[in-house]
């Protein structure tokens, strides 16, 4: 059963406003949000969910978007990969939504992928991935693997000294892809086989004595030694807490997760991780004031002092504001027109930078080193000088290597391959295909 | 000698300091205090600079040194935007945070944390500020922390201290300390040294069973000298001997501490299932109770975590205990002898229970502290270290156990629940009033369930999805241990704790589970009804 509700959070704000009365009677914009309240990604998700519908509070308060008001369409996919698709349905064809956010995981997000295509709907999607992908119809506002990974890895070893790697991770296609790319970025800067382990855990593991202890084993080897961790979600927890119990320290085996961030360390004891490392594109403790004004005004809006930040929430701020700009400049809310667009507009970031939608249809981020503090925050340790463009297909794996997403015209294609000159056949249809 | 002097000064500085702390600040209004320029320094230095500016303040002298330091490092210290005064911040948590003068101790109030620049320190500086802080508790009168401070040396030896602590080697100290500072040189020597000291530190190093150690040996196997290569490569080979040992026996461990997590999580389900054939999909959702019991106690006393978790142990056991009443009374004594339908009905409830405390506590898992007692390790030797939790972990279970065998041989409820699971009818024409026994037994091993999640808080998260994570395992324990046995599910959730753990480092975590749950299969087929079958005719039934 899905809990299924209309916000209409432009009623005050049309009270307010008399100046605009005339312009808000028009149709508001239906801004579907397709996260799940219910299930196991409900813990990440619902979060995303509030953002959304604070950003649009906001955005209303200031008289909506070219005299229009937006409205919120929440629908809970309730972490269940099938029903994603058909609530993605339900917005596009039932609700009419002129633009939907969500998704979390990657395989919900390849779920939506041919319905979203199908019916030429937007989608934004805010949740760093393994890249591999460009759909004309989706903005992936989160980071690509150039945009975290491989900046994280070149840290550790050009800061830090590290020569031995541990590639840990869930079982599932985005460890498993990322860190195909790490394997591949390693061994072309000279690291051999011997100094990498790979490791795979299933699901929501929950028994880590003996990976740790192997871990601790590999790293007595003589050689400066980090793990690079993909594990999700629950999985950390007690993968930190044995880590910290077998007595491994952040000075003698670092740990550089690309999982873990505020919302995460919310429900861990960090004494023990202080400095165990995180990348990301944003940290709740970034000194800036835009980054200041949004957490006070998520703390208000959450009522709740200690609510946390974190990094996909800051993509969904950047791609709702890129969404208004592009809205704004085109004059209209079409798909087309919204596609054609919002291709080049520059929002700010949280972060004191300026995001820039690219013409693969992923954008420009700053990549953050944060280390784990005592009060569940990060601190930044490192920061790229500049930001880094998104990265649809990645250079160290085989297949990807030669193609390219461009979305304006004439190439329009998502997997141009500059060697045979062909576009392959769209995102969605290829997640169709794999599907089966 | 220079750092040597500051350092002795400091150990006798340190003991000025809770003087000092009563006494008037010892500088005038007037007077320039000297802390300022050293954490204006530190705060102003760049990575480059870092080492050179903690060095002042430890060459300083300054009895304040190592609270400057330890708020460093604990990223405690920051610098107000406005005026540039360098401040320990006390609480960081929040939108204004509190803040003190680190020159006089004296708290400055609550500021915007806006306001506040973080002086910054990574993990680099980290480790190096910790070789210079252990280095000063070496001089410390209390043997515990020059213990703790001598097993920090472990590879944080280098060219400044080496002088210093071969002076310190030439006193008298306790064993252990001697020991762990005669193997950091030793691994200091070996990376550094000459000839000569290279083989002196290969025969104090050979036998350690220290990480640090096998990694100096190892670096010394891969370096130039072929004679050092050669004795290196021997010391190695003798210690690995004595690690396969070392290995084994923590195989072992692991192998018993995950087999009593399983035993924990499955002893309750043994009893609702086992006995008396309720198949009780919910019997996850109990355990996560038992855990948010925990959680709770905790934020009832904050402040003591351990007396919070001993006072769940009744609490967690009560919860379950009363939730499993109420499903049983309102859903499962309907269902009686119809397993599909009961099946479905507990699924139900299992994901309503989820979705309840998703919806009334947080979709987010909740940090459940470790009492002080709780963490850590048992040291046995360099190789070889115990995990506490999970050392109360298994003596709990064992504990829990051998309770619920007394409870079911001893007492009148486990005769009345072995006569109504073995002839209802006949039970009840003996006088037994057969349903205040459903009652009871459900609720005692809704109860059990409650105490897993109480100390399953300890190991893994508590959050919503907490049952989902144990219920397939336990039905695997009960079902392989034999239904209605609880001695089998002991055995059974030991064995399958082993086999998992020695599978798991040669197959991985993936496989490892895949080939258990294969051989469970196989097992099944072979002795349908697991390892200690029911005999007689209790069986038919």
């Amino acid at each position: 059963m899905s809990i299924k509700k209309h916000v209409k959070l432009g009623l005050s704000a049309l009270a307010l406003s008399v100046s605009f009365h005339a312009m808000a009677a028009e149709d508001p914009i239906k801004v579907g949000i397709l996260h799940s309240l219910s299930g196991t990604m409900a813990i990440s998700e619902t979060a995303l969910k509030d953002t959304m519908e604070m950003l649009i509070e906001k955005q209303n308060e200031q008289g909506g978007v070219n005299g229009r008001m937006l409205e919120a369409v929440v629908v809970d996919p309730a972490s269940n990969w099938p029903l994603f698709a058909e609530k993605a349905r339900e917005l596009l064809e039932k609700e009419k939504v002129d633009v939907i956010f969500g998704n979390w995981t990657s395989v919900s997000r390849k779920s939506v992928l041919p319905v979203v295509e199908e019916l030429n709907g937007l989608l934004f999607y805010p949740v760093q991935y393994e890249g591999e992908e460009s759909s004309e119809n989706v903005f992936y506002t989160g980071a690509a693997p150039n945009q975290q990974a491989i900046p994280a890895v070149n840290y550790l070893k050009d800061e830090l000294g590290v020569e031995r790697w541990v590639l840990a991770g869930t079982d599932y296609v985005y460890p498993r892809t990322t860190n195909k790319i790490l394997e591949t970025y390693l061994k072309d800067m000279g690291v051999a086989e011997a100094d990498i382990m790979i490791n795979y855990t299933p699901f929501g593991h929950s028994d880590w004595q003996s990976i740790v202890s192997d871990i601790k084993a590999f790293g007595s080897a003589g050689k400066k030694t980090a793990v690079v961790s993909t594990i999700n979600g629950d999985a950390n927890v007690p993968f930190y807490r044995e880590l910290g119990n077998q007595g491994i320290s952040s000075s003698d085996i670092p740990v550089v997760a690309f999982s873990v961030g505020e919302q995460e360390l919310s429900g861990i004891d960090t004494g023990p991780l202080v400095g165990h490392l995180a990348a990301w594109n944003y940290f709740m403790s970034v000194d800036n004031d835009a980054n200041y004004d949004f957490i006070d005004a998520w703390v208000e809006f959450k009522g709740d002092d200690k609510a946390v930040t974190n990094d996909p929430m800051e993509a969904h701020y950047i791609g709702f504001n890129m969404y208004v700009e592009a809205v704004k400049k085109a004059g209209t809310t079409d798909v087309e027109a919204i596609k054609e667009a919002i291709i080049g507009v520059a929002v700010p970031n949280l972060t004191g930078g300026i995001a820039t939608m690219m013409p693969n249809h992923h954008i420009t981020k700053p990549v953050l080193i944060g280390e784990i503090q005592d009060n569940g925050q990060f601190s930044v340790v490192w920061e790229t000088s500049s930001t880094v463009a998104g990265d649809a297909w990645s250079d160290f794996l085989p297949g990807s290597r030669d193609l390219i997403a461009d979305w304006r015209a004439p190439m329009k294609c998502g997997n141009f391959n500059v060697k045979t000159g062909s576009c392959g056949a769209s995102a969605g249809e290829q997640a169709l295909a794999d599907a089966e | 000698m220079g750092i040597l002097r500051s350092l002795l000064s400091l150990r006798l500085a340190s003991l000025l300091v809770l003087l000092m702390a009563i006494a008037a600040p010892a500088f005038s209004q007037t007077e320039e205090d000297p802390g300022q320029a050293l954490l204006a320094n530190l705060a102003d230095a760049s990575p480059r600079q870092m080492d050179a500016a903690i060095e002042a303040i430890v060459n300083s002298g300054d009895p304040r040194a190592r609270s400057w330091l330890d708020a460093f490092g604990n990223n405690r210290l920051s610098r107000n935007k406005d005026t540039g005064q360098v401040v320990v911040v006390l609480r960081n948590v929040g939108r204004d945070w509190t803040i003190a003068d680190p020159l006089t101790g004296e708290n400055l109030g609550e500021i915007s944390r806006r306001e506040l620049d973080r002086v910054n320190i990574n993990n680099a500086i980290r480790g190096k500020l910790e070789g210079v802080l252990a280095m000063l508790d070496l001089y410390s009168t209390n043997p515990e922390i020059q213990r703790t401070a001598a097993e920090a040396m472990m590879g944080k030896v280098n060219e400044t201290v080496i002088e210093p602590l071969n002076n310190l080697l030439a006193q008298d100290l306790p064993a252990r300390v001697r020991d762990r500072l005669e193997l950091a040189v030793a691994i200091y020597q070996l990376e550094q040294g000459d000839a000569q000291a290279k083989a002196d530190a290969i025969t104090t190093l050979t036998g350690s069973l220290h990480s640090r150690a096998r990694a100096a040996l190892n670096n010394a196997v891969a370096g130039d000298d072929p004679a050092i290569a050669a004795s290196a490569k021997a010391a190695l080979i003798s210690i690995e001997q004595k690690l396969k040992m070392n290995r084994a026996a923590e195989t072992l461990y692991f192998g018993l501490s995950l087999g009593s997590v399983l035993v924990l999580a499955a002893i309750g389900l043994a009893i609702t299932f086992g006995v008396m054939g309720v198949i009780n999909m919910a019997h996850g959702e109990l355990i996560m109770l038992g855990a948010y019991t925990t959680w709770g106690m905790q934020q009832l006393l904050p402040g003591q975590p351990g007396l919070a978790l001993i006072l769940s142990i009744p609490a967690g056991f009560m919860v379950a205990a009363l939730a499993g009443i109420a499903i049983e009374r309102s859903v499962i004594q309907y269902l009686k002898g119809r397993p599909l339908e009961t099946l479905l009905a507990t699924f139900g409830i299992s994901l309503i229970l989820q979705q309840l405390v998703r919806t009334v506590i947080s979709p987010l898992n909740r940090s459940v502290t470790t009492p002080e007692w709780m963490s850590g390790s048992l040291v046995i030797n360099d190789a070889l270290s115990l995990t506490l939790n999970r050392l109360y972990v298994i003596g709990f279970a064992l504990v829990v156990f051998a309770g619920l065998m007394l409870i079911m041989r001893r007492t009148r409820l486990g005769l009345e629940v072995r006569a109504v699971t073995q002839n209802r009818a006949m039970a009840r024409s003996m006088g037994i009033k057969a349903t205040r026994v459903d009652i009871m037994t459900f609720a005692l091993g809704s109860g059990v369930a409650g105490l897993a999640g109480v100390a399953l808080s300890q190991i893994t998260n508590v959050g919503p999805n907490l049952g989902q994570n144990y219920i397939i395992d336990s039905f695997m324990v009960v079902v392989f241990g034999g239904v209605g046995n609880l001695w089998g599910t002991l055995v059974a959730g030991l064995t399958l704790g082993t086999i998992n753990q020695i599978l798991e480092p040669w197959a991985g975590a993936v496989l490892a589970k895949i080939m258990v749950l294969v051989m469970i299969i196989l097992f099944i087929q072979k002795r349908p009804r697991g390892l200690f079958p029911q005999k007689g005719r209790a069986a038919e039934g």
